[in-house]
């Protein structure tokens, strides 16, 4: 195997687990904290990258358009909140299920309607539009690099965030036994909306950090929904270390699988036969790893400490 | 989702005339969902020929109903029923996609209407399933991928690498070009359908150092391939060619990444024909973009339905509409304009790179003829005569 092009897949693996953290990070918390299962969350991360395609476009400049970008999205979060989520907290799953299902469709068609169906144009930043030489002559995209950055320091400041502040106290306890916080005396709804607008403003983070190198489109949030439920299964609800666990393996196993997968079947079986067989077997990996992971650890690999569900 | 244009200025309680003919088409597009914008230039299309005709397709009073399939085969099924049965119409014209044209084929063909594909063209309906009910105006699937395969292969390339979504149109498209190209492949990589980060497979391509690229990554997919590859350094470097990835609807977002790639196309918006001119002026004008070929095939199944209609002398003799279907007496977008015994064109396929309009736009320009008429690979197998 080749070392440079397993490195190289590997940084590729580290960004997508990354992305994937700052979608399930938010997704975990509100599935943890209010038992709440919100289908939605990719709608958020795709407006995100919406507003930052948006303001970037009308102020020119990238860094202008993400710190515009991230309050409307948080703000488009806190008013869903207010308008629908709100009301299905006790709710039964089932019935959470239908009405954040009603508002992916809701949103999807809403932004189709004001920017139209043609994918947006989001040209990645100049100071970051070109290749670094790596190690072995190998290039990599700066700005992939920039995303892996970027990711890694909003992860060390949640769990900053999660470990050492009284916020991050009531987040803990939140997942670990809601009711026991409200009869201690927490305004809970509060902490509701707080944790809700943070879930949000990542997952409006993540859409627009990853809007240069995807298509910004209505549906772009949601196959990532899928990864990130996935991510957070693995990872233990509710548990912050958890989704980054879950989400560093979910992207290194898919990214390995893709590029090395097939080569190996070939090694089994005739090339013709593996060119079908490889790429089944690699889109497959992830769900195995999950069920691998539920077979050992029901609970995930890090839940958050004493969860009752 | 369905609308319902009264093309001409037919006023309530402003009946017809006894014993006038009205023209009745459903029109089926991909209308929401991911891939809507493909959708919304066939329909665009086909509405700018049936307002060139003035409202009256082959001179009758001409009911366009539109359909959303919303790509899915079960809704197409039961909207073409809706066409067929409540609507009654002559002709269902439009589909987009190959697997909602396979699921509404039978249905239609064995009704009393024609179908009419302004773009899908899969192998089945071209070969040994061909109907005298159904007509093309686009071209079969593969010929693209063949088109450009053989440009690859006569520009003396070598050795190429191969990427398609694992999904049949995409093994379908790299048998096409396989089928013309005559170098090495050095490697075929199948990813998963709607896939959206490509670094992977970028990162293998840089490994394997091929002298080309070929793809076909439609939709939104494509969009992130060519921004990807662009991204990584490789554009300049390694020649990315493509089908149906790469056009006037994934140009608006790929921009500057994807200037400079190269497809094949039996049309682009520069072809220099009087019918064109008229077309891709009177489309930018009335819907505020560049068209692409999905509306200048749907614009082109427009102006066949208009001569046919006027040389029948309307709709009734099914038969004489149909001989006037087969000799497309109409001034094509794409210049000239004749079908094989399996109904489907035979067209000059042309080499066309993404570049800029006069104005600016961004657009597949034509740089050379790759086929001079293409017929399909499958015609042999169409048992039809006429």
């Amino acid at each position: 195997m080749d070392p440079i092009l397993l490195a190289v897949q590997t940084l590729n693996g580290l960004q997508l687990g990354v992305l994937l953290f700052l979608v399930a990070a938010g997704l975990t918390l509100v599935f943890g904290i209010m038992d709440f299962i919100n289908l939605a969350h990719g709608v958020q991360y795709m407006i995100g990258a919406y507003f930052a395609a948006t303001f970037t476009a009308v102020t020119g400049s990238f860094l202008l358009g993400a710190a515009l970008a991230l309050p409307a999205a948080v703000l488009v979060g806190v008013a869903l909140e207010r308008v629908v989520f709100r009301h299905f907290y006790g709710r039964d799953h089932l019935d959470q299920v239908l009405a954040t299902f009603g508002v992916i469709f809701f949103l999807t068609e809403l932004v189709r309607v004001i920017w139209g169906p043609t994918p947006l144009s989001f040209p990645v930043p100049a100071w970051a539009s070109h290749s670094v030489t790596l190690f072995g002559g190998a290039t990599y995209p700066a700005y992939r690099l920039f995303i892996i950055g970027g990711g890694l320091a909003v992860a060390a400041g949640l769990y900053a965030l999660v470990a050492r502040t009284r916020f991050g106290m009531l987040v803990r306890a939140g997942a670990s036994n809601p009711r026991m916080l409200q009869a201690l005396g927490t305004d809970i709804k509060r902490l509701f909306l707080l944790v809700f607008a943070l879930g949000a403003m990542l997952a409006g983070f993540a859409g627009l950090m990853a809007g240069p190198i995807l298509s910004v489109e209505p549906s772009m949030g949601d196959n990532l929904l899928i990864l990130a439920f996935v991510v957070i299964v693995i990872g233990g609800l509710g548990s912050i270390q958890g989704a980054f666990l879950g989400a560093l393996l979910v992207g290194l196993v898919d990214t390995l699988g893709r590029s090395f997968l097939t080569d190996a079947v070939k090694l089994v079986l005739p090339a013709s036969a593996a060119v079908d067989v490889g790429p089944a077997l690699s889109s497959m990996l992830i769900y195995v790893l999950m069920a691998a992971v539920l077979i050992v650890s029901p609970t995930g690999l890090l839940p958050a400490k004493g969860a009752t569900r | 989702m369905k609308r319902t244009v009264l093309a001409a200025a037919l006023m309530a309680g402003l009946a017809l005339p006894a014993g006038a003919q009205d023209l009745r088409i459903g029109l089926m597009s991909t209308l929401t969902g991911p891939q809507a914008v493909t959708g919304q230039h066939l329909r665009d299309g086909f509405m700018l020929g049936v307002e060139h005709a003035g409202g009256k397709l082959g001179g009758l009073e001409t009911k366009v109903t539109i359909v959303d399939d919303q790509l899915k085969p079960d809704v197409a099924v039961q909207e073409v029923e809706g066409l067929l049965k409540r609507d009654n119409v002559n002709i269902v014209a439009g589909v987009v996609y190959s697997n909602i044209l396979m699921a509404v084929y039978k249905p239609v063909v064995e009704s009393d209407a024609f179908l009419i594909s302004a773009n899908a063209g899969p192998a089945p309906v071209a070969g040994n399933r061909c109907s005298e009910n159904f007509f093309n105006t686009s071209w079969q699937n593969d010929q693209t991928h063949g088109a450009v395969g053989k440009h690859v292969s006569d520009s003396g390339i070598k050795k190429v690498f191969l990427l398609a979504p694992n999904y049949q149109a995409g093994k379908d498209g790299l048998t096409g070009f396989k089928r013309h190209f005559k170098g090495e492949v050095v490697d075929e990589v199948y990813t998963k359908l709607g896939q959206l980060d490509f670094s992977a497979e970028i990162a293998k391509i840089q490994s394997a150092k091929p002298d080309a690229v070929y793809t076909f990554m439609p939709g939104g997919m494509g969009v992130n391939l060519v921004k990807q590859y662009a991204q990584a350094g490789l554009k300049d470097k390694i020649p990315l060619f493509s089908a149906f990835t790469v056009d006037e609807t994934t140009l608006p977002a790929t921009e500057d990444a994807g200037l400079g790639l190269f497809s094949a196309s039996i049309w682009t918006p520069d072809l220099d024909n009087v019918a064109n001119k008229r077309f891709v002026e009177d489309f930018r004008k009335k819907n505020g973009y560049v068209p692409s070929y999905f509306a200048a095939q749907a614009y082109d199944a427009a102006r066949l339905i208009d001569a046919a209609v006027r040389q029948a002398g309307g709709v009734k003799d099914k038969a004489k509409l149909r001989a006037a279907l087969r000799q497309a007496k109409f001034d094509s977008v794409r210049g000239a304009f004749a079908f094989n015994k399996n109904h489907f064109p035979v067209s000059d396929f042309y080499l066309v790179e993404a570049a800029k309009l006069p104005d600016g736009a961004p657009a597949m320009l034509k740089r050379k003829l790759v086929f001079e008429k293409y017929a399909d690979d499958y015609a042999g197998e169409c048992p039809m005569k006429w």
